[in-house]
């Protein structure tokens, strides 16, 4: 089977009405945008892809992560990374702790703590570990939920709105971190945005959703 | 689609949190209505008749007893409601109405015994305002006869369920107001022309009132029937019927306790009945308010008189409460503290001292019972709102209302009914069957307390946390439940306030073998040494404030490297 995440026959209804139709493959370390206003279900395809739909929408089609049907599998076993438009560092946490929320349990203490460390400097906070979230700047906390995801070893990107929080400078910066990440890691990228720079920076296929017909 | 299954234990908590909320409430009318109704086995009565309901006919002060007991509850209900919609009719938004809010949020907590006690010390003829004032102002030498409290309308009792009940529900307006679009309302009314109270009246009240008509109809249903403020502040001869129906449980004569079920009965009935005409009566309040409304007259002068009078009477009903505490205070401490003088000639611990050296029992049986009342209720509602938030289904009108049925039917219609059914079991009344009764009224208000802050959480920390690979149990454990520490903690100390505060569950379901704070308290109410009463009723506020206390600086030290959350 293809690698990269495969949308397969997607159609997500509300009430007997289409709301999301879709059918596409993103191949590894390729970005696919999804663009289309505000209603038009950009969110409930993520929400369809994490597996956290909510009651009243009917999903079907199926999910394939590599080849493998991850469609009925629950949200936390899909290794589906996410980022929204806000950092949703978890505030009780470091920022370190948060970095190590989505490792793989098992190791040594002093292995993961390293792997932390390495990730943090690897995007400029070196030795941020025990610093309070809240106390970083928009950027700084951009990155911080950037590697917490990827220490996590998800297998495809989804990005909600992710750039839209920061400012122009910023976005630009981050958009280019997160496209290259992905890339290293041959990540398959799907992007919900209603930013046609974010579009053109992400230089992938370009998908347009519902358009209020 | 994915939709995961429910773990087992998760999927039985919200039948089991409505079996331990609604039991004893249901187990408890079927234990009233069967004695009234003369079958009491237990006392070898089973011949079914009409028995029990002639002798409660026969009670000579059954008139005045069910007129009073209508004429508090409309009484402190209308008045309650009135303060709190004329003050935030006429002040929300000001400093002086922020200023006043934070003096009432506490207020909600002090226990009503504690309160009527406290306004009892303050209005009496021998009070501390009497002293005061005189006898310069009075020219009162000795204290003058009159019956300020215990007074034979029962307007004393009427007042202390007004000031008690005011805060109750200006916090549930307060909350109701976040989702009523205010301020652009107002906008619009002022546009139109309309003073700051008019407009509010008509133009957000009846969305603020839809809101809190459940919490409106329980200061009802209180107010009608409730026992402690009634014995500290209500008429003696004769007194209220749910008093009434208290002492006919106490009776050596077990044949009395049909009287007392018959009693409990009417109770329920007429609780049914003013929650009917109070329901018929917002009829007839919209109807007139939209003849107001078409008539299309703007008040402009009684809007200007309206605003000093809501404010004076929200700041009287603080102040009574407040100064009726400080009272407490002293009285506690009073030595010889003869009439008029405004304070104790001196000061005398014994008092305390008497209390340190016997209260410790009932301080540790108070806080035991709050404590395992608040764990049990604690895993009810956290489970019930798990689930809830797995299942993607929110609670239903119909579920709030049945969060509020324990709150809505008399307290004094199924206790004594629920502690007759235990003793028919053979099961002894004591601290377990206390802790269970206590958990009936403790879940209604965590619910009420942690609901909104649990739904408001945002629901993407759950998805990122699922995304990083947490399952949902390590989602509730790692994530959510710390980051709603400070809610989890205010509203277990909303709990305890609630439990500390019972008297009639204690009393009835304890066999009278259980002591709290509240019941030491109340028992001294026909005593008449105020300086024990002082102790007991700082005592209980005391006991009400330290889980608020702990609410406010565990989570500011667990979190002190933490920003976002130390609040």
């Amino acid at each position: 089977m293809a690698e990269g995440l495969t949308l397969d026959g997607i159609r997500i209804r509300r009430e007997g009405a289409t709301l999301v139709e879709i059918d596409r493959h993103v191949a590894p370390g390729e970005v696919l945008t999804v663009m289309g206003p505000s209603g038009a279900g950009k969110s409930t395809l993520l929400a369809y892809l994490t597996g956290t739909l909510s009651r009243g929408f009917e999903g079907e089609g199926r999910i394939l992560l590599n080849g493998e049907d991850v469609t009925d599998a629950p949200a936390h076993a899909r290794r589906i990374g996410i980022l929204f438009q806000d950092d949703l560092l978890f505030p009780h946490l470091s920022v370190g702790e948060n970095a190590a929320f989505g490792l793989a349990p098992g190791g040594r203490a002093s292995d993961r703590r390293a792997t932390v460390a390495e990730a943090l400097a690897d995007v400029g906070l070196a030795g941020f570990e025990d610093r309070d979230p809240d106390t970083l700047s928009g950027g700084q906390k951009a990155r911080v939920a950037l590697i917490r995801m990827l220490l996590s070893e998800p297998r495809a990107l989804l990005l909600d709105e992710a750039f839209s929080g920061l400012d122009a400078a910023l976005r630009a910066q981050m958009r280019t971190l997160v496209f290259e990440r992905a890339r290293t890691r041959a990540l398959p990228v799907l992007m919900v945005t209603h930013d046609a720079e974010d579009a053109r920076a992400a230089g992938g296929p370009v998908f347009e959703l519902g358009g209020g017909a | 689609m994915t939709a995961a299954r429910l773990p087992a234990g998760l999927r039985a908590l919200p039948p089991l949190t409505m079996v331990a909320m609604l039991g004893p409430v249901a187990a408890g009318l079927a234990g009233t209505l069967l004695p009234a109704a003369g079958f009491y086995p237990a006392a070898g009565l089973t011949t079914l008749g009409l028995g029990p309901l002639q002798s409660l006919l026969d009670w000579p002060g059954l008139a005045a007893a069910v007129r009073l007991s209508l004429t508090t509850g409309f009484l402190a209900t209308f008045a309650a409601l009135a303060i709190t919609a004329l003050f935030l009719a006429g002040w929300s938004g000001t400093r002086a109405f922020l200023a006043l809010e934070r003096v009432l949020s506490p207020l909600l907590s002090v226990p009503h015994a504690a309160a009527a006690f406290g306004l009892a010390f303050l209005v009496a003829p021998s009070g501390w305002l009497a002293r005061l004032l005189s006898p310069w102002l009075t020219g009162w030498e000795r204290p003058p006869d009159i019956a300020v409290t215990q007074d034979h309308w029962g307007l004393a009792m009427a007042a202390g369920l007004t000031v008690k009940e005011m805060p109750f529900l200006l916090l549930m307006a307060l909350a109701a107001l976040g989702q009523s679009d205010a301020t652009r309302r107002m906008r619009v009314a002022a546009a139109l022309g309309y003073g700051r109270v008019a407009g509010w009246l008509l133009a957000v009240f009846p969305s603020i009132y839809a809101q809190i008509r459940l919490p409106v109809y329980v200061v009802l249903a209180y107010s009608m029937s409730v026992v402690d403020v009634a014995l500290i502040l209500g008429p003696t001869t004769p007194p209220t019927l749910s008093v009434q129906i208290v002492r006919w449980m106490g009776d050596p004569d077990l044949a009395m306790r049909l009287t007392a079920s018959a009693g409990a009965v009417l109770q329920l009935v007429l609780v049914g009945a003013a929650l009917l005409v109070w329901r018929a009566g917002e009829g007839a309040v919209a109807f007139l308010g939209r003849r107001w409304i078409g008539s299309g007259l703007r008040a402009g002068r009684a809007d200007a008189a309206a605003r000093p009078v809501a404010l004076g009477a929200a700041a009287i009903a603080a102040g009574s409460v407040l100064l009726g505490l400080l009272t407490l205070g002293i009285w506690s401490v009073a030595g010889f503290w003869g009439f008029p003088d405004p304070l104790p000639g001196g000061l005398d611990l014994r008092s305390w001292m008497r209390f340190a050296t016997g209260g410790g029992a009932t301080v540790a049986t108070t806080a035991l019972i709050a404590a395992i009342a608040t764990g049990l209720s604690l895993i009810f509602v956290i489970g019930c709102l798990e689930a809830e938030h797995r299942r993607g289904k929110a609670l239903s009108q119909k579920g709030l209302w049945l969060i509020y049925l324990p709150l809505l039917v008399p307290q004094v219609a199924f206790l004594p009914g629920l502690q007759t059914l235990l003793l028919s079991v053979g099961l002894k009344s004591g601290l377990g069957p206390v802790i269970l009764a206590h958990v009936v009224f403790v879940l209604p208000y965590l619910f009420l307390s942690l609901g909104d802050p649990w739904r408001a959480w945002d629901p993407r920390y759950a998805t990122t946390a699922a995304a990083l690979g947490a399952r949902p149990a390590g989602v509730l454990w790692r994530v959510r439940l710390p980051m709603l520490l400070r809610p989890i903690l205010t509203a277990a100390a909303v709990a305890m306030a609630v439990s500390v505060g019972q008297y009639l569950p204690t009393l009835i379901v304890g066999g009278g073998r259980v002591d709290t704070l509240t019941t030491e308290a109340v028992a001294l109410a026909s005593g008449g040494d105020r300086r024990a009463i002082g102790v007991y009723g700082l005592a209980q506020t005391a006991a009400v404030m330290v889980p608020f206390g702990v609410a406010l600086i565990v989570p500011a030290l667990v979190f002190r490297n933490r920003r976002a959350l130390r609040g």
